[in-house]
């Protein structure tokens, strides 16, 4: 598992990078690996302005099976998970796109908020049948190109 | 002419021609728009292209930037063309839920060129028009 400590603005950037990395290493093709980076990029910052500092974890899925990304901040938590999920919703400076964006972007999310605690937002991505198969018959397990 | 967001930005002829190479964070993004907007204002640039062919991705926040940009450029008289887009970005942003409304797009620096001259050559064609329909009013009024 690899840890980026969210701090200031330019640790969403390490964020996104490293997991887009983490991501094209698994195997995941550029587009999923974009929309893995962004939807990293949505959500760290979300640490960044709501809760001013915390963690991102991005680690494998079991059996190469994907990669799943948590975002864990102790700040003053999400008081309306549902009105935060909606489009256009933003309570500060930022968009309103981020938890909508994020989730339309991933396989799976799930947030844990308690007022005055933190939240806890987890996101997966999961490798498709064809680019597990790609890893499987690839010579290189990395799923990288085979010069063969 | 480097600005303090430390991108360059070139000028051609009666364009600015801006090449984003580095992953920007926020802070740089904003440090961008204000220099871009400093640079129409003083150099009068009647047209924009910002190439962002280097730009892994493109989240809510630069998205925002970008159309802002564009946005304030045209109050300023200039136009905004938004340059080669990675397919995987574009497919991204839309999934996204952002819609860079009102921004115009070209596949690579080329084509972003033409559209910004052939949006002028249309700017000014409008513009003689309505100067044409302002002076035939006058006539209608004189003879009246």
């Amino acid at each position: 598992m690899t840890v980026v400590q969210i701090r200031e603005e330019s640790d969403i950037v390490r964020a996104r990078t490293t997991a887009k990395e983490a991501a094209r290493e698994l195997g995941f093709g550029l587009v999923d690996q974009t929309r893995i980076s962004t939807a990293v990029s949505e959500l760290a910052r979300n640490i960044f302005l709501y809760a001013g500092e915390g963690e991102v974890h991005i680690e494998e899925l079991n059996n190469h099976h994907g990669i799943r990304v948590s975002f864990i901040d102790h700040g003053p938590g999400i008081e309306d998970v549902d009105l935060a999920m909606k489009d256009g919703w933003s309570s500060v400076r930022a968009m309103g796109k981020g938890l909508p964006g994020a989730k339309r972007l991933s396989d799976r999310m799930e947030i844990h908020t308690e007022t005055g605690e933190g939240t806890t937002v987890t996101i997966e991505k999961w490798l498709s049948p064809s680019s597990k198969l790609r890893i499987a018959s690839s010579p290189n397990p990395r799923g990288g190109p085979s010069l063969t | 002419m480097l600005g303090i967001s430390s991108i360059p930005i070139l000028k051609l002829r009666d364009f600015l021609i801006v090449s984003i190479q580095i992953d920007l964070h926020d802070r740089m993004a904003e440090q961008l728009q204000q220099d871009i907007l400093e640079q129409i204002s003083q150099t009068q640039a009647k047209g924009v292209l910002i190439d962002i062919s280097a730009l892994e991705m493109v989240d809510s926040f630069i998205g925002r930037i970008l159309a802002d940009t564009a946005r304030m450029a045209s109050t300023l008289d200039s136009e905004i063309v938004i340059v080669g887009m990675q397919p995987a970005v574009a497919i991204t942003l839309i999934e996204l839920g952002l819609s860079l409304g009102g921004v115009r797009t070209a596949l690579n620096l080329d084509e972003g060129y033409e559209l910004l001259q052939q949006t002028l050559e249309e700017k000014a064609s409008e513009g003689q028009t309505s100067e044409e329909a302002l002076a035939e009013e006058a006539d209608d009024g004189g003879s009246d």
